[in-house]
C-alpha cells in the first residue's frame, strides 16, 4: 500500500510539473465547452434582413414590427423595387429579403390569403434554411393571432413543437458531445502517453527490475487520471449549468456514476493503446486518429447516426462514445432513469472488461 | 557463485547479439565486461536482470534462475541501465524517496550504504534530475540502484559520457561498495577502467574473447609492443601497415602501437624503413602492454 501511495504521489508530480499536460487537462475542457457553446453554433442571431413593402398597410406593418422585435433579426434597410434585391444580396450583408405584395391587407380580407415572398441568400445553405424556418415560424405565429378574432375561419395552421430542446439551443446538443470528447481525450490519451513515456525514457526498465507488480504500475498510472477526469466532468457540467443554463432533467447521481463508468472505459482503452505502442508519439497518434476522429464523426455527436450509410452505422456500434452520448443525453435532456439506459450501460461495462482483459494479456513483464 | 551464465545465446531479427556466452562471477567480486559498442554487453545485462529472455542457455543470479525465478531476482538486485533512466522532472530527493518506497524501504534505512555518494549530491537535493550534470546524474542513479541494499549490482556503462574526474570518483565508490560485500557486474568500453576490476571478460561481437584478472591478461601478452611516433601520424600508420613484417598497427593515444611478426626484431630496421618512406622525427621505443593491447591482439586474430 505504501508502495502504491508512493507511486501515485510520483504521478501527481509528473502531471503538475508538465505544463503541456496540465493545459490539456484543464485548459482544453473549458476552451472546448466555451467554443462549442458560444462560437460553433447552429443558432442564428441578429441576422440582417431587408424589407420590400409594396403594400405599407396595417398587416404588413404588424408583421414587420414582429420581426424586428425578435432577437434573431435585425431590419437593416427598406428597399423600393425588385431590381434592388440582387444588388443588396451582392453586397453580402443582407441575408434575407421579405417582399410583401400590393394590397396585402385587402387581399387577406377579401380572398383570405395574401403572399409574401421570402428570398434568402443560400451561399450558406444551412443558415439560409434556418433563417427561412425562423421567419416562417414568426409568420405562422402572426397568422394564428389574426385568426383568433375571425370565428369562421377553418384554415389549418401547421403546429411545430420541438421537444426536449424547444428553443433548439445547440449548446444542449454539444454539452454531452464535448463532455464525451474531453473524458475520452483526458482519460485515454493522457494515460497512454504517460505509460509509454516510462517506456520511452527507460524508467520502465528500472520499474520492471523492481519488486513493484505490473498491475500496481498500471493502476498507479491510471488512478490520478480517474480523479482528474472526474474533476473535469464536474467542471463541464457546472459550466453548462451556470453559463449555458442547461438543465439536468435526470438524476445527478446517475449522471455521475455513468460518467465514472465511461472514464474507466476510456482509461482501459488508454492502457490497451499503451501496450501496443512503444513511443509517446505513436500513443498520441493512435489516440487522436483512432479515438478522437470516430468520437467526433461516428458517435452521433455532430452527425446523426440514422442518416449515415449502413456500414458506418454498424461501425458506430463499436465506438464507446456513441453509447455514452445516448446515456447522457437521456439523463440530461430527457430525464430518464436507469430502466431506459441499462442496455447502453451494459454495453459500456462489457467493452471495459474486454479492453482490460486484452491489456492484461498484452502487458509485457519483460522488454520484449 | 553470485552470477552464473551458461551457454547463453540471443539473437534479434537477423543480428546475433550473443553467441554461446558462459562465465561466472563470484560473490563479492567486481567483474568487468569490457568491449566496444555493439559487443552485446547491454543484451547480456538485460538477460541477467530478467528484462530479456535468451534464445538458449541458462543463467542464474544469487541462485535464482533468470526466467523462472524472475520475481526473486527483481527483489534483490540493483540495476543501472546505460541510458540515464530516472525521472527527470523529479528532484534528487524525490527520485530517491520514490525508489525507496517501491523497494519497501526508506532513505534512512540503508543510508550507511549510499552515504559516501549521497553527500556529494546532497547540496543539490532539490534540483530536478534533468538539470544535473552527467557525473551527478550517474551518482544519483547509483544511489537509486543501491537504495534497497542489493546483493548484486548491475552497472551498464556507468561512466560513458562522464568526465575523467567523475569517472575516477565513480570507480573509487565501486571499490568501497565491494568492501560492503556487494557483487558488482560492470560494463565499460574504456579499457583503462578494466585494470580496476578483480576479473574481466573481453567481449566482442557477442563472443567472450578471454576471461582473466587484468594482471594475468596483460602478462599473457606474447609479443613486444613498440610506441612509434613521427611528424605525420596518419602517413605513419599507412606506411607501417604496408611494412611486410608488421603484425599489428593501431593508434594508441599520442603513439602508434606496433608489433612485429619476427622474433629477431630490431628497431633500427624499422627506423630505416620509415626513413626510406620519407618520414621524419621518428621515435621508436618498447612499451608495456595494456588491456587494450590484449583486446586488439584477441580481436584481430
Amino acid at each position: 500500500m505504501k508502495r502504491f501511495k508512493g507511486f501515485i504521489t510520483k504521478e501527481f508530480y509528473h502531471i503538475f510539473r508538465d505544463k503541456r499536460s496540465l493545459f490539456i487537462l484543464f485548459g482544453m475542457p473549458i476552451a472546448q465547452i466555451m467554443l462549442f457553446g458560444f462560437a460553433i453554433t447552429n443558432e442564428i442571431n441578429n441576422v440582417d434582413i431587408a424589407i420590400l413593402d409594396h403594400a405599407k398597410d396595417i398587416n404588413t406593418t404588424e408583421i414587420i414590427n414582429k420581426i424586428s422585435a425578435s432577437k434573431h433579426f435585425n431590419i437593416n434597410q427598406y428597399i423600393e423595387k425588385e431590381s434592388d434585391i440582387e444588388a443588396i444580396f451582392k453586397k453580402g450583408k443582407i441575408k434575407a429579403v421579405l417582399n410583401f405584395e400590393n394590397d396585402f391587407s385587402k387581399k387577406l380580407v377579401k380572398e383570405h390569403q395574401a403572399s409574401i415572398q421570402l428570398i434568402t441568400d443560400a451561399t450558406d445553405p444551412n443558415t439560409a434554411n434556418t433563417i427561412s424556418n425562423y421567419l416562417n415560424a414568426i409568420l405562422i405565429q402572426y397568422q394564428k393571432e389574426i385568426n383568433q378574432d375571425i370565428t369562421l375561419n377553418y384554415q389549418i395552421i401547421p403546429q411545430t413543437r420541438m421537444v426536449f430542446n424547444p428553443e433548439l439551443k445547440s449548446v444542449y446538443m454539444f454539452v454531452p458531445g464535448v463532455m464525451t470528447i474531453i473524458l475520452m481525450l483526458v482519460s485515454a490519451m493522457m494515460t497512454s502517453i504517460s505509460i509509454t513515456k516510462e517506456k520511452e525514457l527507460g524508467t520502465m526498465e528500472i520499474l520492471l527490475v523492481s519488486p513493484i507488480k505490473p498491475i500496481q504500475v498500471i493502476v498507479g498510472k491510471v488512478f490520478p487520471y480517474i480523479f482528474l477526469s472526474i474533476i473535469n466532468a464536474i467542471i463541464i457540467v457546472t459550466l453548462s449549468l451556470f453559463i449555458f443554463k442547461m438543465p439536468i432533467q435526470g438524476s445527478i447521481l446517475l449522471l455521475g456514476l455513468e460518467s465514472v463508468l465511461f472514464i474507466i472505459t476510456a482509461l482501459s482503452l488508454g492502457i490497451l493503446i499503451s501496450t501496443i505502442s512503444e513511443t509517446q508519439q505513436t500513443a498520441m497518434m493512435i489516440s487522436l486518429m483512432g479515438l478522437m476522429l470516430p468520437v467526433i464523426l461516428l458517435s452521433g455527436f455532430i452527425f446523426p447516426i440514422s442518416s449515415m450509410p449502413l456500414p458506418l452505422q454498424l461501425i458506430s456500434n463499436i465506438i464507446p462514445a456513441k453509447w455514452f452520448i445516448i446515456i447522457i443525453k437521456g439523463i440530461m435532456l430527457k430525464g430518464v432513469g436507469i430502466q431506459f439506459i441499462w442496455k447502453e450501460t451494459l454495453i459500456l461495462i462489457g467493452m471495459t472488461v474486454f479492453f482490460i482483459v486484452l491489456s492484461v494479456k498484452n502487458y509485457k513483464i519483460r522488454l520484449e | 557463485m553470485s552470477i552464473t551464465v551458461t551457454n547463453i545465446s540471443k539473437s534479434y531479427k537477423n543480428v546475433e547479439a550473443l553467441k554461446d556466452v558462459s562465465f561466472n562471477v563470484k560473490s563479492g567480486e567486481l567483474f568487468g565486461l569490457i568491449g566496444p559498442d555493439g559487443a552485446g554487453k547491454t543484451t547480456l545485462f538485460r538477460i541477467l536482470t530478467t528484462l530479456l529472455k535468451a534464445n538458449s542457455g541458462t543463467a542464474s543470479v544469487t541462485g535464482f534462475d533468470v526466467v523462472t525465478d524472475y520475481k526473486d531476482i527483481r527483489n534483490c538486485v540493483g540495476y543501472m541501465p546505460g541510458k540515464f533512466s530516472l525521472y527527470q522532472d523529479l528532484t534528487i530527493e524525490e527520485n530517491l524517496n520514490f525508489f525507496a518506497t517501491i523497494f519497501n524501504t526508506t532513505l534512512e534505512e540503508n543510508y550507511e550504504l549510499i552515504k559516501d555518494i549521497y553527500v556529494q549530491i546532497e547540496p543539490f537535493k532539490n534540483r530536478r534530475a534533468g538539470q544535473l550534470s552527467g557525473g551527478m546524474k550517474q551518482k544519483l542513479a547509483l544511489c537509486c540502484a543501491l537504495i534497497h541494499k542489493p546483493k548484486v549490482l548491475f552497472l551498464d556503462e556507468p561512466t560513458t559520457g562522464v568526465d575523467p574526474v567523475s569517472r575516477k570518483e565513480f570507480w573509487e565508490m565501486l571499490k568501497r561498495l565491494q568492501q560492503k560485500h556487494i557483487t558488482i557486474l560492470v560494463s565499460t568500453p574504456y579499457m583503462d577502467e578494466a585494470a580496476l576490476c578483480d576479473r574481466i571478460a573481453l567481449i566482442q561481437d557477442g563472443e567472450i574473447l578471454q576471461i582473466d584478472t587484468p594482471k594475468a591478461m596483460i602478462s599473457h601478452h606474447k609479443k613486444d609492443i613498440y610506441n612509434v611516433s613521427a611528424h605525420n601520424m596518419y602517413q605513419l600508420i599507412n606506411v607501417l601497415k604496408q611494412y611486410k613484417h608488421q603484425h599489428s598497427v593501431y593508434p594508441f593515444g599520442a603513439f602508434v602501437h606496433y608489433t612485429d611478426s619476427r622474433t629477431d626484431f630490431n628497431m633500427a630496421d624499422l627506423k630505416a624503413y620509415l626513413e626510406s618512406k620519407s618520414l621524419s622525427e621518428i621515435k621508436i621505443e618498447k612499451t608495456l602492454p595494456t588491456i587494450e593491447d590484449t583486446f586488439m591482439e584477441l580481436a584481430t586474430t
